[in-house]
């Protein structure tokens, strides 16, 4: 009986270490292949400039382009996504808290949409552009992008706003706080970090997503001059280098990826710090 | 003493709070006098801390608790629906079971409630906010760390603070629960005897557990048991001669 309940448990201890170690190989194969065939194909001229003509066959050039335009279309989409998205989770957090039925099923139908393919989100704003005459642009993309990450912005800031202690709301009531200030003062305040957060994990997505601006933002490979104009976008252009029959172009793409990737792990690392400081400064009893 | 109806500040009638199917309080009516210290007594669970939300209708915040009858301050019905709740809420300070200090700095904690009753003036500010920390015996501690967020004081001193916040708001009536009860011996004794004297100026209701503490600053006893008021009186009648035998033996200590 003992020895057969060791036997089991020294099983299922290989077991997890063998899952665990598998998984972290995996991804460190992943970064393995990114980072030496990125920083091969990395140099100055990469980061600084547009590609020239003749860019995918081997020449000249880098991914300027695509750098700042999924910079500037991930800026404006997580702000967008921000203002509404803040009213929102503080709405059903403050004002609809009651209604525990209501705020059930926002709930649940956010989550259902989170859980909606980016490429749904690419081809529903590709019939509105139809409808509204809109061609494919910076505009386009970033308004799908937004609608992209909302629901994991809302829902992200939604469940920090979850943890505020109903205290504090009857604290900050009986000092005669309307609903509104309850919600801008003190759970904004509260929360702060948590928000910071979500918009971080909001901006990630947003930025790392190649299906949601593929139809709609287009491609190109200069600096658009105004919202109305395509933009390139990092995912994007990776899949464009890649696909080019020229080995140096394609390592060029890992080069993208890179940059990506860095952005991405620069804004997780980030959102990170702010965590641990959040807890650092959370009130313990 | 003899206790005025024209000297009551809260009248409580027939107020009843069920959740469900259970009823948490049953059928309440006390008179709460005027710049007395009128103290809830009762074992843990009994409807203490629902009473004194009533009050103020903090049970707003909780769907599941419907609330029947009247709390009459002023003479205005704070549970109508209809009812400035949000004015009315500033007639009373709250101090809560455990301290919940705004998530800012310990100067804002009380300038929060000034400037929601209209102070507006940096210097207007600045001295009231020392006047409040004083009141509660916590501005030596603080008077350095003002710009520093409340959450890094200790519960006691969150007490105090919640305390001044309290006051800052210029309330009429203190509504305390249990506001010694993180406290040490001589922040206690200090919140004691400070209750004792801002009874002049306000109307206070406590609860605690201390018996002491009661029989030491109470002016009027509600003694309430499984949601109901079983006896009230004056301090001299509830303590010196209670009437039910509940009431008895709770204060004879051989409750059970
Ligand atoms: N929102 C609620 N929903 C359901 N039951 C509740 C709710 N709030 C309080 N109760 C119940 O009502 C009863 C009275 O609670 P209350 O907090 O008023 O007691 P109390 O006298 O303050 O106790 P203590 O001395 O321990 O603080 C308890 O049985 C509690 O479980
Ligand atoms: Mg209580």
């Amino acid at each position: 009986m003992k020895r057969s309940k060791k036997i089991e448990e020294s099983f299922f201890k290989v077991l997890m270490v063998i899952a665990t170690y598998s998984i972290l190989a995996v991804l460190a194969l992943i970064m393995y292949s990114i980072f030496a065939k990125g920083i091969k194909a990395m140099s100055w001229e990469v980061l600084t400039t547009v590609p020239s003509g003749g860019y995918y066959y081997g020449k000249g050039g880098g991914i300027l382009n695509a750098i700042l335009g999924s910079l500037s279309l991930a800026f404006g989409a997580t702000l967008l996504a921000f203002l509404i998205g803040l009213p929102v989770a503080l709405y059903i957090n403050v004002f609809l808290v009651r209604y525990k039925n209501a705020v059930r099923m926002i709930r649940f139908i956010l989550d259902l949409v989170w859980g909606i393919p980016s490429i749904v989100y690419g081809a529903f704003g590709f019939s509105m552009m139809i409808l509204l005459g809109i061609q494919t642009s910076l505009l386009a993309g970033t308004i799908t992008v937004t609608l992209f990450i909302l629901p994991i912005m809302i829902r992200s800031m939604d469940e920090i706003l979850r943890t505020v202690p109903i205290g504090l709301s009857e604290a900050a009531y009986s000092l005669g706080s309307n609903k509104s200030e309850l919600a801008f003062k003190i759970f904004t305040r509260q929360t702060i970090s948590g928000i910071i957060t979500a918009i971080l994990l909001s901006f990630g997505r947003g930025i790392g997503d190649a299906a949601s601006v593929l139809f709609t933002a287009g491609y190109t490979d200069n600096l658009p001059n105004s919202l109305m104009e395509p933009v390139a976008t990092l995912p994007l252009s990776i899949f464009f280098q890649l696909s080019s029959p020229v080995p140096a172009v394609q390592d060029r793409a890992y080069a993208s990826a890179l940059v990506l990737t860095l952005i991405i792990l620069l804004v997780s690392l980030f959102s990170r710090g702010l965590g641990k400081r959040y807890h650092k400064t959370k009130i313990n009893f | 003493m003899m206790l005025d109806m024209e000297m009551n500040k809260i009248h409580i009638e027939n107020l009843n709070v069920f959740a469900g199917r259970q009823q948490i309080l049953k059928d309440i009516n006390i008179n709460i006098p005027k710049n007395k210290i009128t103290v809830i007594l009762g074992p843990s669970g009994c409807g203490k801390t629902t009473l004194l939300k009533c009050m103020n209708r903090l049970t707003d915040l909780y769907p599941e608790l419907k609330v029947t009858g009247k709390v009459l301050i002023n003479d205005k019905n704070v549970l109508d629906p209809h009812a400035d709740i949000v004015t009315l809420r500033q007639y009373m300070g709250l101090l809560m079971q455990r301290p919940y200090p705004l998530p800012m700095t310990i100067y804002n904690n009380i300038a929060y409630g000034l400037k929601l009753r209209g102070v507006k003036s940096r210097r207007d500010l600045h001295k009231q906010v020392m006047h409040y920390l004083q009141l509660a015996n916590l501005w030596d501690e603080v008077r350095h760390r003002l710009r520093e967020p409340a959450s890094r004081l200790s519960i006691g001193q969150q007490q105090r603070l919640c305390l001044a916040r309290g006051l800052a708001v210029n309330p009429e009536i203190i509504l305390a629960d249990e506001p010694t009860s993180a406290l040490d011996p001589i922040s206690s004794q200090y919140i004691e005897t400070k209750f004792t004297e801002l009874k002049n100026d306000y109307t206070i209701v406590l609860v605690t557990h201390v018996l002491r503490q009661a029989r030491r600053i109470a002016d009027y006893v509600v003694f309430m048991y499984l949601g109901e008021v079983i006896e009230q009186g004056t301090v001299e009648e509830v303590f010196g001669n209670p009437k039910m035998e509940k009431t008895k033996q709770y204060l004879g200590g051989t409750f059970n």
